[in-house]
Parts: structure tokens; C-alpha cells; sequence
């Protein structure tokens, strides 16, 4: 047995790519109300790891925009992506730039199919993972959830593979658990849920699957209370993993009584 | 304008720009933190380190990048 046994909140360390991180929760930066709205509510999220854009600065504007006037990078660790791109060769560009800034050679890849369900191009996304992670990227892609494109991403070199609970910014929650069991239980890489969870119950009934961690943006950014959603992601993310390691009871559909069925009175 | 402004293309767009200046002066110029920039110049990334060492030159096509808010 595990050290599980003789402690049942011991728990193994989260690590991508050979960095370890102390959240399994990682946080998007995109959508909120105000700058401090989005500070504050990462905060909350308890998570060491956040989800920034690459784009052009805004010149018409009084003044510079860019995240890192809010965000403090010594705070979080920074996981650029390639949001918006629809290409292979438009992911790299991204990437590279991302590469640039200085901070880390993670990346969050993400090549986009199709505009209106934001659905991943599965073969775009293995082609620039393959060239990225020869680059020495250590890629983190986003991808649909079939077992096939995850088992292809893990060859091509990612540091972890990403499927959707359902599309981007949805909030439908965990559209097919058995998928994600599936590619947790024949991948070697670290598996994270990465779009469509809208409230913490979906948070929790995705770490159920035994997945390492979540990403999350649209949920608690688009929540009326982003800092109390990300409060309820937080705590849904630990609850989540705490029954995948504890085990659950097998479900029937037949009633069993927990009380004695003796010792009735006559 | 001046007589030795330069014309560039800069995210996207036709802009005159005085000649001679450093990729770190143009920042500096447009209320720009070099540190937190990236530059793509004519599809090449500069290092940072080199930002005070290029000059624009006539007919660059210069893509100035930083980090926003994203899932």
C-alpha cells in the first residue's frame, strides 16, 4: 500500500514538465470586470500557475495594457498560450514570441478549428507540438477528448496533454467522463482538464476522473462574485481529488440500508 | 513631419517614424516599457538585449507583442 494508508491526505506532487506546482488548479487571465477583479480572484483560486495571451500592444492607447503592470510575475508562474491562432505555423510564431518575453519555456499550445465551437484542429495541434517540443518547448496542449490525438500529442513530445471537459467558455461541464478516464488511465504525462467546467461542481466531478489538474477561466471570470467562484473552484478542485484518492463506493441503482437491519422492535 | 522620418509598418499599421532611432528608443517613444516588450522584426525576434543596438531602417515591418489577460 501507498502512504495513503496510514495517511489519507498525503497526496502525490503535481509536477509538469519537471516543475512542480503546488496548485492543481491552473487560472486563465481573460474576461474579467477590472484588473484587481482578476488579481484578487486569482489569488483566491489558491493557484500558482496562470493562463496569459500573446498579442499586439495597443497603440491608440493612453496607456500600455499588458498583464504585467497588474500581475506580478514573480508571483505566479506564467503559462503563455496560442489562443486565436488557427494554424500550426501561427501557433509556433506565437510560441516563439511567448519564448521571448523571458519567463519560462512552457506553452500552452492551442490551434483552433473551427470559429464557432472554438474546437481544437487536432492535426494542426500535433504538427506545431512536434516542432515546438524539438525546439524545447515544453508544450502543454489543448486538444479534443479523444484518446487517439492525446496518445499522438504524448509521442510528439508534450510535457502534458489537455483535453476540454466541453468547448471553451460553454460552462457544460464534463460532456464525456469515460473519455477523460480513458486518456488519464493510458497516458504517462500529466493529464489537465483544460475549458468548459462553469461552476465548481463541474470542477469537482472532473477531478473525479482522476485527472491532475484543471484549467479554468471563463467560470469564475464570468461568475457575478469572480473571488467567491474561485474560493468554490479552489475548494471543488481539492474536494474532487480528495474522493478520486479515497475511492468511491461502487453506484447501484438498488437501495441498501446503512442502519442495522436487526435489532427492530417487534 | 520631418525631412528624415522613415516610414515602417507597425502592428498592422503605416506609421512615419524619425530615422535613426534604436528599437529601444522607438519604445521608449510610443510610452513603452522594453522590458516587457517583444519586437518581431520583419518576422525575425530581436533578443531584448539587442533592442538599444538595431535601428529601424525605411520599410520595416515591426510587430511589438506583450502579454494580456488569457485562457
Amino acid at each position: 500500500m501507498t502512504d495513503l494508508a496510514t495517511d489519507p491526505l498525503t497526496d502525490t506532487p503535481f509536477v509538469v514538465g519537471g516543475r512542480e506546482f503546488a496548485s492543481r488548479l491552473v487560472v486563465g487571465t481573460g474576461k474579467y470586470r477590472s484588473n484587481q477583479e482578476m488579481v484578487d480572484a486569482i489569488r483566491a483560486s489558491g493557484t500558482d500557475c496562470v493562463t496569459v495571451a500573446v498579442r499586439r500592444v495597443d497603440l491608440d492607447r493612453s496607456k500600455e495594457e499588458g498583464i504585467l503592470h497588474h500581475l506580478d510575475a514573480a508571483e505566479f508562474f506564467l503559462l503563455a498560450n496560442t489562443a486565436g491562432c488557427y494554424t500550426a505555423e501561427d501557433a509556433i510564431r506565437y510560441a516563439r514570441l511567448a519564448r521571448a518575453a523571458g519567463f519560462n519555456e512552457f506553452l500552452k499550445l492551442e490551434v483552433i478549428g473551427d470559429q464557432e465551437t472554438l474546437l481544437p484542429d487536432v492535426a494542426a495541434t500535433i504538427e506545431a507540438a512536434k516542432v515546438l517540443s524539438d525546439e524545447g518547448f515544453k508544450v502543454m496542449a489543448y486538444t479534443n477528448d479523444d484518446l487517439i490525438t492525446a496518445l499522438k500529442l504524448e509521442d510528439a513530445g508534450c510535457v502534458a496533454v489537455m483535453p476540454l471537459a466541453s468547448p471553451i467558455g460553454s460552462g457544460l461541464g464534463v460532456v464525456n467522463p469515460y473519455f477523460i478516464r480513458e486518456i488519464k488511465r493510458r497516458l504517462e504525462v500529466p493529464v489537465l482538464v483544460d475549458a468548459g467546467v462553469g461552476t465548481a461542481s463541474d470542477a469537482c466531478v472532473t477531478m473525479e476522473q482522476g485527472v491532475d489538474g484543471i484549467l479554468i477561466n471563463t467560470a469564475i471570470a464570468a461568475a457575478d462574485d469572480a473571488v467567491r467562484m474561485a474560493t468554490a473552484m479552489k475548494l471543488a478542485v481539492e474536494a474532487g481529488r480528495h474522493a478520486y484518492l479515497a475511492g468511491r463506493m461502487p453506484s447501484r441503482e438498488l437501495a441498501v440500508p446503512s442502519s442495522p437491519t436487526t435489532g427492530m422492535l417487534d | 513631419m520631418s525631412a528624415d522620418s522613415i516610414r515602417v509598418r507597425l502592428n498592422g499599421e503605416d506609421r512615419e517614424v524619425p530615422g535613426g532611432l534604436s528599437v529601444r528608443a522607438l519604445l521608449e517613444s510610443l510610452d513603452l516599457t522594453p522590458d516587457l516588450i517583444v519586437v518581431e522584426r520583419n518576422r525575425d525576434i530581436l533578443k531584448r538585449d539587442d533592442y538599444a543596438d538595431v535601428t529601424v531602417v525605411e520599410g520595416d515591418v515591426l510587430e511589438l507583442v506583450h502579454f494580456v489577460g488569457g485562457g
